[in-house]
């Protein structure tokens, strides 16, 4: 995060487009003196400017919105699916992502932008000779923005290739306000973590395109009831496509690569 | 976690604002925030005087507006408000929605200055 930029002398010194004449703060000249702003210049009753109250509509995330959509146009016209994988950590993202580079990866060139507060351990894992692999550190950011997948993508070799996969960081708050131009988010949630997940994260548990329940092959050891964490996930993400599976067992594993087909990547 | 983040998007917005209609000091600030954008409205006003330390809007007020969810029920084929909770279930059929119309909402939406 950039701290807050101070309002100094030089941002406020605005040079005029066409006189090249320089502004004084306060006077910006190529901002007309609207009746508006006219108005403000009175004085109020302390002797003071008078207070103005101004209706607007600013995005708070305007900067990583319209990346986000740059993003999206990028891989689009790339003719490239983009994925936005996101859950707590150790839900099985990178296990996931190994299986399926293995197997779908073989047919389908795919690359992958992952990102972790520290180390490059998940890239390690996930380097593979038929995809390529960008990690993102975030230094202690708790979700990827859209210009830093911006940034991991530039560092690929997308030549040919026709999903990326976006691992977030592990965090079910923040990811879910960071739209990084993605075409399909996909919410994990492994049989380690509450049945009740759904219904203590909602936020991202709506915003899922794809909610996978991972790591079904241990579910009964440990006590995890399967069908209450899916009637829980349908209550939040009803219309959200649910895939059950494990990616150590591989139960389920040939539904999420059928998904992923179906997505019908391009070129 | 990020929302020292929004809330510094936020003055800076304002702050830009502020410069365009040439006030040189900030009164108020008024935020709206829907139930699902996944910020906590505590945690901005913790981090509102934190950011505007030292700038135009120190000492500034900030009102932070909830927005409610609002659920579009296709089979009714009309939209209704959410009264509490995340599971959106339609007052008039009993069919869950999974169609948000309202509730992401985070934008800077008044501002007061002089």
């Amino acid at each position: 995060m950039n701290p807050t930029p101070e309002v100094t002398p030089a941002d406020e010194c605005q040079i005029h487009p066409l006189s090249g004449a320089a502004a004084r703060p306060g006077r910006l000249l190529s901002a007309p003196l609207s009746a508006e702003v006219s108005a403000t210049l009175a004085s109020g009753p302390d002797g003071g400017a008078a207070v103005r109250s101004v209706d607007l509509r600013v995005p708070l995330l305007e900067k990583n919105d319209i990346l986000a959509e740059r993003n999206r146009g990028y891989f689009l016209g790339r003719g490239l699916v983009a994925l936005n994988l996101v859950s707590s950590p150790g839900s099985g993202k990178t296990t996931l992502l190994e299986r399926t580079l293995d197997e779908f990866g073989k047919q389908t060139k795919c690359a992958v932008v992952v990102g972790d507060l520290e180390t490059d351990n998940d890239g390690l894992r996930l380097r593979r000779a038929h995809a390529p692999v960008a990690q993102i550190t975030t230094g202690g950011t708790c979700h990827l923005d859209a210009s830093m997948v911006a940034r991991g993508v530039e560092s690929l070799d997308l030549e040919g290739v026709k999903v990326l996969f976006i691992e977030n960081v592990g965090n079910l708050v923040c990811p879910a306000s960071f739209d990084l131009g993605e075409q399909v988010r996909v919410v994990l949630l492994s049989c380690t973590e509450g049945e009740d997940k759904p219904l203590k994260y909602p936020p991202i548990f709506k915003s899922a395109d794809l909610v996978l329940l991972t790591k079904v092959d241990i579910a009964d050891a440990l006590g995890f009831k399967r069908d209450v964490a899916v009637e829980n996930i349908r209550r939040i993400a009803p219309t959200a496509r649910l895939i059950q599976l494990s990616s150590r067992s591989g139960e389920g594993v040939a539904e999420w690569l059928d998904y992923l087909r179906s997505l019908n990547p391009q070129r | 976690m990020h929302e020292l983040g929004i809330m510094e998007s936020a003055v800076d917005a304002a702050l830009r604002e502020a410069r365009t209609h040439q006030a040189s000091r900030i009164h108020r600030m008024v935020l709206r925030i829907g139930t699902l954008s996944g910020v906590e409205p505590d945690s901005l006003r913790f981090a509102f005087d934190v950011v505007t330390e030292g700038t135009a809007a120190a000492g500034a007020k900030l009102e932070v507006v909830s927005v409610p969810a609002r659920a579009w029920c296709a089979a009714c084929a009309q939209e209704f408000g959410v009264e509490s909770g995340f599971i959106y279930v339609c007052p008039h059929c009993g069919r869950l929605s999974g169609e948000v119309r309202q509730g992401h909402e985070m934008e800077l939406s008044r501002l007061e200055m002089s």
